[in-house]
């Protein structure tokens, strides 16, 4: 055991945990209720929540991926229907866009605040990325809205189909998203988290910026280039 | 000392210790953050002026894109997502379904004739 670390007392109930927490945390860090960033008590001495999120995350992109791949192939399968060139709105869509990435900074700023366990910042800096993931479905719903007017159902073409399947699969993880990050902020209210909050909230912004980066390939593979 | 605590310390406790240390020497700073947001929408409005540029053939037009969309994916993943500092096991995790789903697709249009034109 190090000697700039302080022994925590020893009680049967804190045998063979806190011990370990002081054997890894650097001197001069907290070693409050919620151990961020330190050794898990798993058998990889690692965040099992964590590890869970990355795998899901990996299989995400396995869903994504299908979807994106289909519109790629259909995207020019419209017959004389409307097609992208008639129908996207480049400027309106890159201002959705950059809502959404903001969004991932503000959801990162709600991390630092949690490590920081700033609560306050942690909660406002949350609402602030529901708030933005909301203008963006906004967007997003204004745009199905158009498109639909126009004459672009979601059974018109190959090409419309698969543009509305992997648009709304996004939209609908957005939501989720936005349920989940207002959730926590009532969580966080209530002092309803067990265990790391920090942890909690990283959790949360992992999902949300794995949302922000399925955006980025969409926006630029749908949107930008050409069919 | 409980059977999982010896677990965590014996079989490479040492090495996750290590790399937890390294997590709080790379604690990027909120301003930090706030700048590679600003590259991230400098790189957006980018891709956006290419496409607007008219004339710019599409082989040199698809390809500047690309690179532009993968700057800014690692570049979240990477920062945002922390995923540069952590360990090596959730790297594995993503990248094993990110890398899985490029191959898969790939020959999933190469079979559908999606590359030839």
């Amino acid at each position: 055991m190090s000697d700039t670390t302080t022994d925590p007392p020893v009680t049967p109930e804190s045998e063979g945990t806190d011990t370990v927490v002081a054997d890894v945390v650097p001197a001069g860090y907290d070693d409050g209720q919620d151990h961020i960033g330190l050794v898990h008590h798993t058998s990889t001495g690692l965040s099992n929540t964590k590890l869970a999120m990355w795998l899901f995350l990996g299989s995400e992109c396995l869903l994504f991926g299908g979807l994106i791949s289909t519109y790629m192939l259909y995207r020019n399968r419209q017959g004389d229907a409307l097609g992208p060139d008639q129908l996207w709105d480049i400027p309106f869509t890159s201002a959705t866009s950059f809502v959404l990435l903001m969004s991932s900074l503000t959801m990162v700023l709600a991390v630092s605040a949690a490590k920081r366990k700033d609560e306050r910042g942690t909660r406002l800096w949350l609402t602030v990325t529901a708030l933005l993931g909301g203008l963006f479905l906004a967007g997003q719903v204004y745009e199905f809205t158009v498109f639909y007017r126009e004459g672009l159902g979601y059974t018109t073409s190959l090409f419309s189909s698969s543009f509305y399947t992997l648009t709304g699969f996004h939209g609908v993880h957005v939501a989720v998203g936005i349920i989940m990050l207002l959730a926590l902020v009532g969580m966080l209210a209530k002092g309803r988290i067990i265990g790391d909050k920090a942890e909690t909230v990283e959790m949360v912004g992992l999902y949300w910026h794995f949302v922000d980066v399925v955006w980025i390939v969409i926006f630029t593979l749908v949107y930008l280039v050409p069919a | 000392m409980s059977s999982d605590t010896d677990l965590s310390t014996t079989t490479g406790g040492a090495a996750e210790a290590h790399e937890q240390d390294d997590l709080y020497h790379h604690e990027i700073s909120d301003k930090n953050y706030i700048f590679i947001a600003l590259f991230l929408a400098v790189l957006t409005a980018m891709e956006v002026a290419v496409t607007e540029i008219s004339g710019v053939p599409e082989a040199l037009l698809i390809p500047s894109l690309l690179v532009m969309m993968l700057i800014k994916f690692f570049i979240v993943v990477s920062y945002f997502m922390h995923l540069k500092h952590d360990s090596a096991l959730f790297k594995f995790g993503f990248y094993v379904g990110l890398g899985g789903a490029i191959v898969l697709y790939s020959v999933m249009l190469t079979t559908f004739h999606f590359f030839i034109t």
